[in-house]
């Protein structure tokens, strides 16, 4: 099962883990991405994120599919926002269901590392 | 043939707008597109590489554009 989302609206957390929650799963790996208050050396003030929305939802379902594929797990969940963020806030989350923590660790790290490759969303620094 | 290339992130300041307008040789591929992108636009060749999106997924560069197609350049992602 997948749960892909494109929001310009704040991310919950809590609802990200309970859907991924399922008595099937043994195991649920959240990673949370936070905007830092500096990158490269430089402060941050806020970012902005732009996405091509139609191709970015298709992509992500994609990365969804082949982890179901790929790895022993039940359930993923993609969720990215958009529009101006301060820092703190949150622009991705990716949850993970499986009946092993080995899986669902796996998994999570492949779908994060392969949104940051092909997902066509761009983050524009102190706009 | 007319075609809208639609354009994102740093295209988009290159472009000097969201979308572009232009005219190219009917049997256009994606390859050919690229090229005629940089010499039209020469700024892209600053970026490490850009990629053209046809009908939202990724295009090889063999694949011919059609009119009708939604073609967009991708320079490189930054999400997450």
């Amino acid at each position: 099962m997948t749960n892909i989302q494109i929001t310009d609206q704040p991310l919950n957390m809590l609802s990200c883990i309970e859907w991924a929650m399922d008595p099937k799963c043994g195991g649920i790996d959240a990673f949370i991405g936070t905007v830092r208050e500096n990158t490269k050396g430089k402060k941050v003030l806020r970012l902005e994120f732009e996405t091509y929305e139609s191709m970015a939802l298709d992509e992500m379902k994609k990365i969804a599919e082949e982890v179901l594929q790929k790895f022993e797990v039940y359930k993923i969940l993609i969720h990215h926002r958009t529009g101006v963020l301060q820092v703190g806030d949150i622009p991705v989350i990716i949850v993970v269901g499986a009946a092993h923590r080995d899986a669902a660790f796996v998994a999570c790290h492949y779908a994060i590392d392969e949104l940051k490759k092909s997902v066509p969303i761009w983050k524009k620094e102190n706009i | 043939m007319k075609l809208t290339i639609l354009a994102f992130g740093i295209a988009k300041e290159i472009f000097g707008g969201s979308s572009v307008r232009l005219e190219v040789n009917d049997a256009c591929s994606v390859h050919e597109l690229q090229k005629f992108l940089q010499e039209k636009f020469p700024r892209l060749n600053e970026l490490s590489s850009f990629l053209i999106a046809v009908n939202n997924h990724y295009a090889l560069p063999g694949e011919l554009i059609s009119e009708k197609d939604e073609i967009a350049v991708i320079p490189p992602v930054s999400g997450g």
